[in-house]
Order: C-alpha cells, then sequence, then structure tokens
C-alpha cells in the first residue's frame, strides 16, 4: 500500500474513497488530460481536441451502509460516474478506492471477483434477460460465479421472498408489470449479497405510486441488513427521501456533497441554489399556499384535557403518521405530540394531552414567505404548522411538499 | 484512356495460379464435402419417401397447427405424382449439405462481425461482393476447381447462402439491449459468458430469421447449381428449358416452389415463437 492509500483511507467509515477521478470520452485522452491539468476548461478541450470530459475530478467519499444519491440533470455525468465505480466505463484517471482497493488498477480477474462477489448493480431499464425465467434471472449472478443450480435458485429464493416475488418465481419478465420487473432487478443485485450496490435510475422508469413503494421496499431492505447503496436520480423527492447523503453534480463536475439538510441551508452555489430554490419562487409564495391538510389533528377537549391518548395513538397509527397536531377548541394550534411523546403519558394518572406536546413547536402565519419557510422546514423535526390571520389552524408544510412545491415552480 | 486495368486478367492468372500451386489441398477439400453430401443424400435416400412426408407433416402440426400438416401432406403427394419424389430427395440434402456448411461459417463470423466493429468493416463488403457477384461467375471456377457434380454446386450454394446469416447474427448480436449487456458486465461476466449467457439468447430471434434466409437462398441457388451437374429438381427445370418443355418446367418449378414454402414456414415459426417470447 502507498503512501496515498494510506491517507485516503483516513475515514475509517469510508467504504468507498473516489479520488480525482475523471473520464473522458474520445480517442486522445491524454492530450485531454494534458490540457485540463493545465487548468483548461472542458468546453476549450472539446473544442479543440474533440474529447468529451464526462467526469471531471470527482473526489468524495461513501460511508459504510449509508444511501448515496448521485443527483444532477441529464448529461451531468451522473450515469458516466457510476459506471466508473465497477468500471463499466473505463476510468481516465484518479482512483475509485473499495475496501482499500483500488478498483480502477485492479487486474481482470480480481475485477469479475468483485464485480461477482461483493458490488452489484440495478439498472433504470431492468435489463433482466427476457430467455430467462424470474427466478433464473435473479441468480443470474451466482450462476455467473459458478454456484450451482440448486444452491443458488434456493438463495434467489429468498430473495425473490423479500422482495415479494416467490409466487412469480417461474414466470419469465416479459408476464410482469413495470415494477414488478424491477423488483426482479433488484433480487437479482440481492442475491449474491454485495456489500455494495449501484443503483442507476432504478426507479425512474416506474410510475409515481410504483416508485414510491419500490423505495419503500428498498429502505425495508436496509433496514434488515445495512448495504452501502450509490443512487443515481434526477428526482429531487427520490433523493430526499431516501438518501442519507446527496451529491450534485453539473457538466461531469461534483458541485456538492453534503445531508440533504446541509444542501438545502448552504447549497454551495447558484446551481445547486436553482437546483433546490426554483427561480425565486419562493420571493411571491408563501406558507399558506404550500400547507396541505394531510396531517392528523387531535382535538383537545376543553371539559376533559386528559382524553384522547389512544384515539390519538389510533389514528396516527391508521394514517401512518409519527407527528400530530393538537388544536383546541378554536382550531388554535397548541402545538405538536408524536407517538413517543404520547406513550410516554398514556395510562399515566394525572397527565394531560398538553403534557405530551413536543417542545418548541410553534405555528407559523400563512403569510411568511417560502424562503423563511425553508429554513424553518429545515429546523423543525415534525411538518411545519401553518395558521392564518385569525390563529386558525390552515394546514401544514412538510419537506416533501415544500420542495415539490418549489420543483414545479421552477418548471412553470 | 486506352490504358484498361487488367482486373480480369489478374483474377484469370490467379486462378490458374491457385489450380496448380493448391498441392491438392482443393482436391482434399473438394472430397471431404463430397463424402458429407454425400452422406447426407444417401441417408435421406434410405427413408422412403413416405415417411419423409409424414416427418414433414408431423413437423407441420406441431409447429403450425392442422391447416399447415394438411398442406404439406398435400404438397407431398402431389410431388409424389409428379414424379419428382427422387429429385426432392435429392434437391432437399443438397439444402441441408449447403446449409449445415453455411451455419458453422456463418454464424461464428456473424458473431464476431458483432462483437468488433474492425471485423464487421472487413466483412460487409465481402458479403455484398458474394450476394450480388452473378452466380455463373464463380460456378464456372468452382466447377473447373472441384470437377463437375455435388461439391462445386454446394460451394457455390454456400457463397450465396452464407451473406443472411452472417447479416442477420450480427445485427441480432449489436442489437441487444446495451443496459442487458451492461448487467451481464456488471454480474461479473468473462467475454464468453456475456455471449453465451447473454448476447446469443437475447439474438435468437434474428439468429433464426438468418438460418430462415438462408436455407430460402440455399434452395433458389441449388436449382441453378444444377447446371454444373448438382442434381435434384434442378436437373428438371434446367432440361426443360433447354427442351422448351413449358409443361415440365412448370411442373418442377411447382415442386421447388412447394419445397420452398414447407422449409420457409417451419423453420420461420422457431424465429417467431422466440420473438414472442421476448
Amino acid at each position: 500500500m502507498d503512501d496515498q492509500q494510506l491517507n485516503t483511507a483516513s475515514n475509517s467509515e469510508a467504504k468507498v474513497v473516489v479520488k480525482n477521478l475523471h473520464k473522458v470520452f474520445g480517442n486522445k485522452p491524454e492530450l485531454a488530460m494534458q490540457m485540463l491539468n493545465d487548468g483548461k476548461h472542458k468546453d476549450e478541450v472539446l473544442k479543440q481536441t474533440g474529447q468529451v470530459v464526462g467526469v471531471l475530478d470527482a473526489s468524495f467519499e461513501i460511508n459504510k451502509g449509508e444511501i448515496f444519491v448521485l443527483m444532477g440533470l441529464s448529461g451531468s455525468g451522473k450515469s458516466t460516474l457510476i459506471r466508473l465505480l465497477n468500471r463499466l466505463i473505463e476510468p481516465t484517471a484518479g482512483s475509485v478506492i473499495v475496501d482499500g482497493e483500488d478498483v480502477a488498477q485492479m487486474s481482470t480477474e480480481k475485477l469479475l471477483n468483485l464485480r461477482r462477489k461483493d458490488m452489484s448493480m440495478v439498472f433504470q431499464s431492468f435489463a433482466l434477460l427476457p430467455h430467462r425465467s424470474v427466478i433464473e434471472n435473479a441468480a443470474f449472478g451466482l450462476e455467473i460465479a459458478g454456484v450451482d443450480v440448486k444452491e443458488r435458485e434456493k438463495r434467489a429464493m429468498q430473495v425473490l421472498e423479500q422482495v415479494g416475488l416467490h409466487t412469480f418465481a417461474k414466470h419469465m419478465p416479459s408476464q410482469l408489470s413495470g415494477g414488478m420487473q424491477q423488483r426482479v432487478g433488484l433480487a437479482r443485485a440481492l442475491t449474491v449479497n454485495p456489500s455494495l450496490m449501484l443503483m442507476d435510475e432504478a426507479f425512474s422508469a416506474l410510475d409515481p405510486l410504483r416508485r414510491t413503494e419500490m423505495q419503500d421496499v428498498l429502505m425495508k431492505l436496509q433496514q434488515e441488513q445495512k448495504r452501502t447503496i450509490v443512487f443515481v436520480s434526477h428526482d429531487l423527492d427520490e433523493a430526499l427521501r431516501i438518501g442519507n447523503r446527496i451529491c450534485i453534480m453539473e457538466g461531469g463536475r461534483v458541485v456538492q456533497v453534503g445531508t440533504s439538510d446541509d444542501i438545502l441551508q448552504r447549497p454551495a452555489d447558484e446551481y445547486v441554489k436553482a437546483f433546490f430554490n426554483g427561480v425565486d419562487t419562493n420571493k411571491y409564495l408563501t406558507a399558506k399556499d404550500v400547507a396541505q391538510k394531510e396531517q392528523v389533528t387531535i382535538f383537545e377537549r376543553p371539559d376533559d384535557p386528559a382524553a384522547g391518548f389512544s384515539a390519538a395513538l389510533e389514528r396516527m397509527r391508521m394514517y401512518d403518521r409519527v407527528y400530530a397536531f393538537v388544536l383546541d377548541d378554536q382550531h388554535k394550534v397548541l402545538g405538536a405530540v408524536s407517538a413517543e411523546s404520547l406513550m410516554a403519558c398514556v395510562n399515566k394518572r394525572g397527565k394531560k394531552l398538553r403534557d405530551a406536546l413536543l417542545p418548541g413547536i410553534s405555528a407559523i402565519p400563512g403569510s411568511m414567505p417560502l424562503n423563511q419557510v425553508l429554513q424553518k422546514v429545515v429546523e423543525y423535526p415534525c411538518p411545519l404548522p401553518v395558521v392564518d390571520d385569525n390563529g386558525e389552524y390552515i394546514g401544514a408544510i412538510t419537506k416533501t411538499v415544500l420542495l415539490r412545491k418549489l420543483c414545479k415552480e421552477t418548471k412553470a | 484512356m486506352s490504358y484498361k486495368i487488367p482486373i480480369g486478367e489478374w483474377v484469370a492468372a490467379g486462378v490458374k495460379w491457385l489450380e496448380t500451386n493448391d498441392h491438392g489441398l482443393l482436391d482434399k477439400l473438394g472430397s471431404v464435402i463430397q463424402t458429407a453430401t454425400g452422406a447426407i443424400e444417401n441417408g435421406l435416400m434410405l427413408i422412403p419417401f413416405w415417411l419423409l412426408a409424414l416427418v414433414f407433416v408431423a413437423i407441420g402440426y406441431w409447429r403450425l397447427g392442422w391447416k399447415f400438416a394438411l398442406f404439406c401432406a398435400a404438397s407431398f403427394l402431389l410431388i409424389d405424382n409428379m414424379g419428382f419424389a427422387n429429385q426432392t430427395v435429392v434437391t432437399l440434402a443438397l439444402i441441408i449439405s449447403a446449409t449445415l456448411i453455411s451455419l458453422a461459417l456463418g454464424i461464428p463470423l456473424g458473431i464476431w462481425a458483432g462483437r468488433n466493429d474492425r471485423a464487421e468493416a472487413i466483412i460487409r463488403p465481402i458479403l455484398d461482393f458474394m450476394q450480388t457477384m452473378p452466380a455463373f461467375v464463380y460456378l464456372i471456377p468452382a466447377a473447373m476447381f472441384f470437377g463437375l457434380g455435388r461439391v462445386p454446386g454446394v460451394i457455390a450454394t454456400v457463397i450465396f447462402a452464407m451473406p443472411p446469416v452472417v447479416r442477420l447474427t450480427s445485427l441480432g448480436i449489436r442489437q441487444v439491449n446495451k443496459e442487458q449487456v451492461e448487467a451481464g458486465i456488471a454480474f461479473g461476466c468473462t467475454p464468453t459468458q456475456l455471449l453465451f449467457k447473454v448476447q446469443i439468447p437475447s439474438a435468437m430471434a434474428n439468429l433464426f430469421a438468418g438460418i430462415n434466409q438462408t436455407i430460402m437462398m440455399a434452395l433458389s441457388m441449388v436449382i441453378i447449381a444444377s447446371m454444373v451437374g448438382a442434381g435434384g429438381l434442378g436437373n428438371d427445370v434446367l432440361s426443360s428449358i433447354s427442351r422448351l418443355d413449358i409443361g415440365l418446367g412448370f411442373e418442377s418449378g411447382l415442386g421447388v416452389v412447394l419445397l420452398a414454402i414447407m422449409l420457409d414456414r417451419i423453420t420461420e415459426s422457431f424465429g417467431v415463437k422466440r420473438a414472442a417470447k421476448s
């Protein structure tokens, strides 16, 4: 191991360390690299040499067990970058260190072994083999690795069960819907039991409902066994929903890496800001424009302030919410409760509903401009309750709702 | 502009040189083909004509249903009735020989061309040449090299019938979904595994279309090949032309057509089923 490798291994939590990674498409990559090293812009390189710079000096670390989302518009190099990680595309320069070993310098034999045993991939178009049944597709990785039929189909069956497709094992892929096909794609990737999974726009071809469903499947699998997942997406909602950290790319460059809060609060540049904020629509949109009545509300009964714990818990469970707002009989927001805070008070003598309120939660006026709302949404653990001029509850704003609204405004 | 590039002279000289300097290589090749095709023909001749008909009827029923089985039965009865039973078997044997050789050479070439741009660039013009150069032009030298009979007929047929299977195999390999190929590589396929587990299975529909086309081309060529003594239905076609016997010409031609339809539909059915599956 050389010095550089020791240095990059400084973060013991890092599963993947990408350092100064470049990809130049064309027949004279050395020339292009020379020009880039001399500080020339990639547009200049294209103009003078005809070489296309796909990924430009990418450096970042991916932690063990996290979902790392590569985000950017089409042409930003995110799909190229993910393919450099398993060398579906050969890097021009730089290193991709996975568990201390540089994939970019690896021998063919070692690379094959890594792909077979520890690193798998899920594709946007599912890329199932049409002439094979579901179970044969799911067992594909093990078949390539030379595992015998009985063993590999047993393992494939277990994974198909995990993704809820075991009853379709003998079907052909063409007989399944898109969502189910991608479950097979996911099963194929999971069957080899990899510690690192690459997912290239894995859910982008699905309709929004199926997409959310698949995200849930992925999150559940992630709870059962923590894997490191690199997830390419152009969907902001998706990135915020499943990503532990997000890497924003533009024109082959990594612009910013951080948690969604980091990026929301401290966008690195105008591009990132534009990605999240839209074109300053937040200047004229206000809180009441985006507030939605999707949250559970609980009324405090003036005659019996200790009642309502069980009903509140039941309704939160029913609507699958972690938080609920407590209103008085005038529809004024008293605060928010969580399932946890309710549980702490339930069946305890002398506890009132008010005792379960979370500290520091207050409603915001509906007239608050969105750029201020953005700040608040990031700070709040729960959705942000919004009240009208009379102080009455009109709805709540979640991170997802807010960002979706902003995205729509940007597109319009 | 009086200078003419002596292309013809060069080729003639080349052929002459080959004839005297091949150290018996062509003779050996010829005798191998002679033996192999002879074995196929003799084998088919051993089967009674009615049994051969039954095989076609059975396959027709299996692949395409009872209507086509009925058509096969009627065709064989008509061929037998017109007195072309033996000739049909000879023609069929020639087709089988030429097709087997074409596939044995053409499929690997097609795979190579499908996976390698440079190979494709070299092979394509050669295929154009093979398909469009008038058959008589190479039929005569073939007869010079191998003598009259089956061998030059089969060789000329292979030259004419091989291009479709090469082209369609190459096309099939190239048309495999890019992400399917990437998936193969991402899961650790070696190039050989990628070929046999991803590319060829996905290219099957095209490959079968190529095989079908090759068989049809072979059928049309073995008729012409009778000019160098290949035998079969072509002999009857040829003698009817030379005698201006319109009736015999039509009858023997009809035999060719019926055989063509049966072979086409049956081989096509294998490709279609595969295409429907994927």
